[in-house]
C-alpha cells in the first residue's frame, strides 16, 4: 500500500508577524519559511508506514512558492518522490484538498499522512476534507499510531481524556506533536536524495470559499510591572491579584 | 432557504456547554440569517440531551440516535450532520470548536459533504448587511483575521468560553432521523476513552493555569508548581522545553505547537517567554511571571512579575494563598 505525506509551507514559528500593505495578508519581507512543524511527525509516520508495508511514499505540497530545498529534505529522510502542485493564487484547505485528491486517486490504495493543522491559517481541516474526497476514513490529531495488517490503532488526546480509535487502512491520519521521534537524514541520504524525482506541475487554483476582510495584529497587552524581588514580593502580589485584578 | 443548523455535542446525555454557547449565538444571529435555528444532536440513548435542546429556544431539534453513533467517528457524525443541514436547507452551520467539533466542522465543510466555506475557531461573529463576518485568530493568535463566506454554505466553529450561553427557552419538537449509512459500516471509530491523569484539569479548559519551564531545574523541581496548582485548583502547564526533555507530558504543553489557553489567571514560573510560548497564553486575562532573570521576555507580557527563584517564591505564594482561604 502506498503512502502520501502532505506538507505545508509556513512561516517559522519564531516569526514576528507584520501586516502587509494591503491589510489582508502578512508582509513576507524577511520571513523564513519552513515545513509545518506538525508535518514532521506526519512524515515520520509515513516513512514508518513505508518501512512496514512497502509501496511508494510520495510527498505532496501545494503552493505558489518554491519549496524544493525542504522537499529534498523529505526525500532524504525516506520519501521516494516529491510533487509540487504549483498554483497561481492563495488557497484554503478546501481547494488544497481537492487538488490533492485528484493527484492521490491514481495512487490508491494509499494511506495519507498530514499534520493536525498548518500553523499559519490554523484551520486544521485539510486532512478530514481530503478523506471525504478519497472516500476513506479519517483520524485526526493522532498522538500515537500502531500499524497492523489491514488496520491501525491510534490514540488522540481530547478534553480530559485519551481516545483509542480503530481504523481500517487505507486511512487519512493527521498528526499531533510528539506522536513519534522524527528522524534526521544522514549525509549519504542527502546526497542520494538529489537523484530522486521532484516534479513541479502547474495547476489552476479553484475559487476560494472565503474572502478576507482584514488582517490585524491583536491589541497589545497593557504594560505590566515587576512587583518586587523574591519572597518579600509575595504579599503584595497576592493583594494585587485579589484587590486589583480580582482573579482570586 | 436560509437558516442556521447547530451541530451540538453531548457526553453521557449532557449537552456540552460550548454547544449551548454556539446555540445561543445562533439564536442571536437568526434575524440576520433568516429561517429557523435547528439543533442537531448525535449519539445513542440521547433523549435527555434532545429534550434539553428542545427546551432551549431552538425552532426544531433533530436527533440521530443509534448504537454506532455512541462514540465519535469523523465519517459517521459527518454523514449525519451534513444530511441534517441539507434537510433543514440551512445556509449557516455552527459547531463548538472542541476537539471533536473541530474535526466535525472541517469534515462537513469539505468538498465531499457540504463544500462550504469554513471559518475555524471563531472568537467573534459580526453581521454586515445580511452577511456574517467571522473573526478568528491565525498564526497562533499573532494576528486576527476577519472573513466572509463566498460559498452557498458557511460553516463556523466557535471557540469555547467566548460566546454568551444565555438561552431564551422554548418548546420545540424533536424529530428522529435515520443515519444515512448502514449500521456497523464505519471504518474508523473511537473504541474507548480513558480519563487522563488523576482527574487533573486540562490546561485548555482550566480557569487557572500554573506553568513551569526549564527553570524548574528537573522533573522533581515541578513539585512547587504542582503544589501551587493544587492550592488554586488549577491545571499544570509546561513549556515545550520541559516536554521535550520528558519532564512533563505533551498534554500539558502550552504554545504554538501545544495548547492555546486563555484562563483568567496564568502563572509562568521558570519560563523565559519565547515567542512560541507567548502565542499560546498571551490572551490570558491576568499573567503572573516568576523568573530569576529580570530581563526575561516573559516580563514584557506579564501583568505582575516577581524576580526570584521559583523554588522559594512559589511555596511562599502557596502559603499566602492558603492563609487567605
Ligand atoms: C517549531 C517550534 C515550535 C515551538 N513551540 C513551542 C510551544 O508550543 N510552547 C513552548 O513553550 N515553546 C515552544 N517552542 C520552544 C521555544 O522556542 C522555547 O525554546 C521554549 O519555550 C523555552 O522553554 P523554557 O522557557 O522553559 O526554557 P528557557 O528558555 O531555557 O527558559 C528558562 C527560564 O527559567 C529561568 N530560570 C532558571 N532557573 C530559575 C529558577 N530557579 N527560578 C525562576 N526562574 C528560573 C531562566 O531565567 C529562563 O528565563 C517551539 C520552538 C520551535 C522551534
Ligand atoms: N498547501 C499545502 N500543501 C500540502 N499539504 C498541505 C497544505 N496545506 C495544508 N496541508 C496539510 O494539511 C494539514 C492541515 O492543514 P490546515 O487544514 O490548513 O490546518 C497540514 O499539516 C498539512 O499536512
Amino acid at each position: 500500500m502506498n503512502a502520501i505525506c502532505c506538507i505545508a509551507r509556513v512561516p517559522d514559528t519564531a516569526t514576528r508577524i507584520k501586516i502587509g500593505p494591503n491589510g489582508k495578508s502578512i508582509d513576507p519581507e524577511g520571513v523564513q519559511y519552513v515545513i509545518n512543524p506538525f508535518d514532521e511527525f506526519a512524515l515520520e509516520a509515513a516513512i514508518q508506514h513505508k518501512e512496514a508495508k512497502g509501496g511508494e511514499l510520495v510527498v505532496m505540497y501545494v503552493g505558489q512558492d518554491d519549496f524544493a530545498k525542504d522537499l529534498r529534505q523529505c526525500l532524504a529522510k525516506g520519501a521516494d518522490k516529491a510533487i509540487h502542485l504549483k498554483i497561481d493564487g492563495p488557497l484554503g484547505p478546501q481547494g488544497i484538498s481537492s487538488l490533492l485528491a485528484e493527484k492521490i486517486r491514481p495512487l490508491m490504495p494509499a494511506s495519507v499522512f498530514c499534520g493536525k493543522q498548518a500553523v499559519d491559517g490554523d484551520v486544521g481541516g485539510m486532512g478530514v476534507m481530503l478523506a471525504g474526497l478519497l472516500d476513506v476514513p479519517a483520524v485526526s490529531k493522532v498522538s500515537s499510531l500502531e500499524l497492523k495488517d489491514d488496520t491501525a490503532v491510534a490514540t488522540r488526546e481530547i478534553e480530559g481524556g485519551v481516545e483509542t480509535i480503530d481504523a481500517s487502512l487505507p486511512c487519512v491520519f493527521t498528526f499531533e506533536k510528539g506522536a513519534n521521534e522524527p528522524r534526521r537524514a544522514g549525509l549519504k541520504e542527502i546526497m542520494a536524495a538529489k537523484k530522486k524525482p521532484l516534479e513541479v506541475e502547474e495547476v489552476s487554483a479553484p475559487a476560494p470559499k472565503l474572502s478576507v476582510e482584514s488582517l490585524e495584529l491583536p491589541p497589545p497587552r497593557p504594560e505590566g510591572r515587576i512587583v518586587g524581588e523574591g519572597t518579600e514580593a509575595v504579599a503584595e502580589l497576592v493583594l494585587l491579584l485579589r484587590e486589583e485584578s480580582k482573579v482570586i | 432557504m436560509p437558516g442556521i443548523c447547530v451541530i451540538t455535542e453531548q457526553r453521557g446525555g449532557e449537552v456540552k456547554r460550548a454547544s449551548l454557547e454556539a446555540l445561543a449565538e445562533a439564536l442571536r444571529k437568526k434575524s440576520t440569517v433568516g429561517g429557523d435555528v435547528t439543533a442537531v444532536v448525535l449519539g445513542h440513548e440521547i433523549g435527555e440531551a434532545a429534550a434539553a435542546l428542545a427546551a432551549s429556544g431552538a425552532d426544531q431539534v433533530v436527533a440521530f440516535d443509534r448504537a454506532d453513533l455512541a462514540l465519535y467517528s469523523s465519517e459517521g457524525h459527518c454523514a449525519c450532520a451534513a444530511q441534517a443541514v441539507r434537510d433543514a436547507g440551512a445556509s449557516v452551520v455552527f459547531v463548538a470548536a472542541t476537539i471533536q467539533g473541530r474535526d466535525l466542522a472541517a469534515a462537513i465543510s469539505g468538498g465531499a459533504a457540504l463544500d462550504a466555506g469554513y471559518a475555524a475557531d471563531c472568537t467573534a461573529i459580526d453581521t454586515d448587511g445580511g452577511d456574517l463576518v467571522a473573526t478568528r485568530p491565525v498564526f497562533a493568535g499573532k494576528a486576527i483575521i476577519k472573513v466572509r463566506c463566498t460559498a452557498e454554505t458557511f460553516v463556523l466553529s466557535l471557540r469555547p468560553n467566548i460566546f454568551d450561553a444565555t438561552l431564551p427557552g422554548g418548546s420545540a419538537s424533536v424529530t428522529t432521523a435515520t443515519p444515512p449509512f448502514d449500521e456497523g459500516s464505519l471504518r474508523a471509530r473511537v473504541t474507548g476513552i480513558a480519563a487522563s491523569t488523576k482527574g487533573r484539569k486540562d490546561v485548555a479548559e482550566a480557569d487557572i493555569v500554573v506553568s513551569g519551564g526549564r527553570g524548574a531545574g528537573s522533573p522533581e523541581g515541578f513539585a512547587p508548581i504542582e503544589a501551587l496548582a493544587e492550592a488554586l485548583d488549577a491545571a499544570v502547564g509546561a513549556s515545550r522545553a520541559v516536554v521535550d526533555l520528558g519532564w512533563r507530558p505533551h498534554a500539558e504543553q502550552v504554545g504554538q505547537t501545544g495548547k492555546v489557553v486563555s484562563p483568567k489567571l496564568y502563572v509562568a514560573a521558570g519560563i523565559s517567554g519565547a515567542i512560541q510560548h507567548l502565542a499560546g497564553m498571551r490572551t490570558s486575562k491576568v499573567i503572573v511571571a516568576i523568573n530569576k532573570d529580570p530581563a526575561a521576555p516573559i516580563f514584557k507580557v506579564a501583568d505582575y512579575g516577581i524576580v526570584g527563584d521559583l523554588h522559594e517564591v512559589l511555596p511562599a505564594l502557596k502559603d499566602a494563598l492558603l492563609a487567605l482561604a
